[in-house]
């Protein structure tokens, strides 16, 4: 593997858990709903697929106890901003808060466990390629999953009847409800994606990013999740390359360091915020308009008012 | 989060703080005892070998001493948990990371009868002590295993931030290959941040990248030794010993040993004898202890443990003069024969030899 193949490759995985947990979140905010427990349903994603994994020894078991766990903790949101229509953003922060502890508790006892790499799944023809061959096509599931959700969701959101209805009801619920559409139904569905996908994400930074578990290890990457999902304007494919630029932001500028530039590296660390937010900058700027977000954003909808 | 002009206030701080008389000293049956860590007790690393600390007391002490710990404080809000454990009738408080030191001492002075324990600060006040260990003895070993080990010619360190204490670390380190491998290159790496293990396996995954292939840490969690495991290098742990995540890669581990420091203050409580000091442990005092050396030929084994009994021996000091700075120009040596406590505890300098910059 030459180095620039190394390096690629460590983006991929330093992307990869963004891009999965902001997709989540892009749903249920496309639905009308502000989710800020991303971090908190990661880090019970990460606590519960670790200790799953380990206690069965199967990576596919942990992947699912992971997307579990956060759907679990998307449903208590759920039934608090939609059966309570409680404060959105208090609901969201309790949430996160809630998870970093819970998921501390649930991995003490897997503390200083270990997991051995996922193999990587090698696509045959494709992972020849030279340069993005081995890159895009000789990776974990994971990475395959991140980008078919991609593809899915924006097909979905755009191509599809029920789409149009989850895009309609977070545009306006007040009128989406008088046209007939189960505002509250499709809004769980779509709180319970996020959580299953946040989840997820927690499990790719237990089992392949870093392969052990402890407290706090998701370090605030949900709430890059969430910025993430605004800055790209609520568009999946836009979502993709903020993700990306991040990431590869990220672990060029350790890079940097380690090549002796000499830019102080507190300046090479706020790179990828920066990077991020001017490229997402330029991209809603060229397509001439201000995207804003769904309408019904983060306020709370009551039947019959 | 780490002010560089604290520094300067260090010689005034100090001479006031020897003075100390404070509240009448009084034996007492049982004292409640309050820790606050900076990270979580399951980092593997900084923060769990403090609370290894805290359960040696309770063994040694029994129901002499009652604990309470708070976990994963950010610096930036320590004074709300500190004063919390101050109003709930604890008599001694353990802050335990570089960045709770002026809300300790903030706190320390609205309740001038409890007694402060602070680990690896500098001020001290009647009620407040500090304590840290000598770490760069034991980076001059792993450096010394370094030098000798590497094939590429080029050891990497994944640092936290430039602190004093880190920077230290990394001379002691640097110093030690040298002084085995004058040629040696090192590259450094800021993660930036003490805790975030994915970053921290990134930084490491980096400097692997660029021919590094042996890595030392100074942050927190397993992540990096673990990369170097992952690559086939070798790696040392850092605080504890973490073998179990890299049992091929990790040559040694350099442990922080807390617990006869936290039992002896805590036994000072009880009597009544408890002063205003400041301690620095090393490998002599078993406050820095070094990991059975593994995976190494046995005569780089041999020189390690050597070095580590020159040391304890007061023989060989990793900062003996003379020290020269990356000018080429000499350090003034203020110690006897080596730099003095306050020299390394506030560098702020690459030795000779390291051609990265300190980030300012």
């Amino acid at each position: 593997m030459t180095t620039f193949e190394a390096i690629l490759l460590t983006i991929v995985t330093a992307s990869t858990p963004l891009l999965i947990a902001a997709l989540g979140e892009l749903v249920t905010e496309r639905s009308g709903v502000l989710n800020l427990g991303v971090e908190g349903m990661m880090a019970m994603g990460a606590a519960c697929s670790f200790a799953a994994a380990v206690s069965f020894d199967s990576t596919l078991v942990g992947v699912l106890a992971g997307m579990t766990a956060g759907a679990l903790m998307a449903a208590l949101f759920a039934l608090a901003v939609l059966g309570f229509a409680a404060n959105q953003v208090g609901s969201g922060l309790a949430l996160t808060i809630f998870g970093l502890g819970l998921s501390g508790l649930i991995g003490a006892p897997f503390v200083g466990a270990r997991r051995d790499p996922v193999a990587p799944v090698d696509i045959p023809g494709l992972s020849d390629i030279p340069y993005i061959g081995r890159l895009f096509f000789e990776q974990d599931l994971f990475v395959y999953a991140s980008f078919a959700l991609t593809i899915l969701i924006a097909l979905y959101l755009t191509r599809t009847r029920s789409g149009l209805t989850l895009r309609s009801i977070g545009e306006n619920h007040t009128s989406a409800n008088a046209l007939g559409l189960p505002v509250l139904r499709v809004r769980f569905l779509a709180i319970l994606f996020g959580g299953a996908c946040a989840g997820l994400a927690g499990a790719y930074l237990a089992l392949v990013y870093t392969r052990f578990w402890s407290p706090g290890m998701t370090a605030g990457r949900g709430w890059i999740a969430l910025a993430l999902v605004v800055f790209a304007a609520w568009r999946p494919g836009w979502l993709l390359i903020g993700a990306y630029i991040f990431g590869a932001a990220t672990v060029l500028q350790l890079h940097a360091q380690a090549a002796q530039f000499g830019v102080p590296s507190q300046v090479l660390s706020a790179v990828p915020y920066l990077a991020t937010i001017l490229a997402l900058l330029l991209l809603s700027l060229r397509h001439g308009r201000a995207v804003g977000a769904p309408g019904s954003l983060g306020t709370p909808f009551v039947p019959d008012r | 989060m780490f002010s560089r002009k604290l520094f300067g206030a260090l010689a005034g701080v100090a001479v006031a703080a020897l003075s100390a008389s404070g509240a009448m000293a009084q034996a007492k049956d049982k004292i409640k005892v309050g820790f606050i860590y900076v990270g979580p007790v399951g980092d593997h690393g900084w923060s769990y070998q403090h609370d290894q600390g805290r359960q040696a007391m309770v063994k040694a002490l029994g129901d002499k001493v009652e604990t309470t710990f708070v976990e994963s404080v950010p610096e930036a809000d320590s004074e709300r948990a500190i004063e919390q454990l101050a109003r709930t009738g604890h008599d001694l408080i353990f802050t335990t990371s570089f960045g709770f030191m002026e809300p300790t001492l903030k706190v320390a002075k609205k309740y001038p009868k409890i007694k402060f324990e602070h680990a690896t600060g500098f001020k001290r006040a009647p009620n407040v002590s500090t304590y840290a260990a000598k770490f760069h003895e034991g980076r001059y070993i792993i450096g010394q295993i370094a030098g000798r080990m590497t094939k590429s010619g080029v050891i990497g360190y994944v640092g936290a931030f430039p602190i004093p204490e880190v920077i230290a670390g990394i001379n002691a380190f640097y110093l030690g290959a040298q002084s085995v491998n004058p040629d040696v290159k090192i590259k450094v790496v800021w993660a930036n941040t003490w805790y975030d293990p994915a970053k921290e396996g990134d930084a490491a995954k980096a400097l692997l990248d660029q021919g590094v292939d042996m890595l030392a840490q100074h942050t927190d969690s397993p992540a990096p030794i673990q990369a170097a495991e992952a690559r086939g290098k070798f790696g040392f742990g850092q605080a504890s010993d973490m073998e179990r995540f890299a049992p091929k890669a990790q040559l040694t581990a350099i442990i922080d040993n807390w617990s006869d420091y936290y039992i002896a203050r805590a036994k000072a409580v009880l009597d009544g004898t408890w002063k205003s000091e400041d301690t620095w442990g090393g490998l002599a005092e078993n406050m820095v202890i070094m990991s059975p050396y593994k995976n190494m030929p046995d005569d780089v084994k041999k020189m390690a443990e050597e070095t580590e009994a020159a040391i304890k021996s007061g023989k060989l000091n990793p900062f003996k003069c003379p020290v020269y700075g990356q000018d080429g120009k000499e350090i003034e040596c203020k110690g006897n024969g080596a730099l003095s406590d306050e020299q390394v505890l506030g560098m702020n300098f690459y030795v000779k030899g390291i051609e990265d910059k300190i980030p300012q």
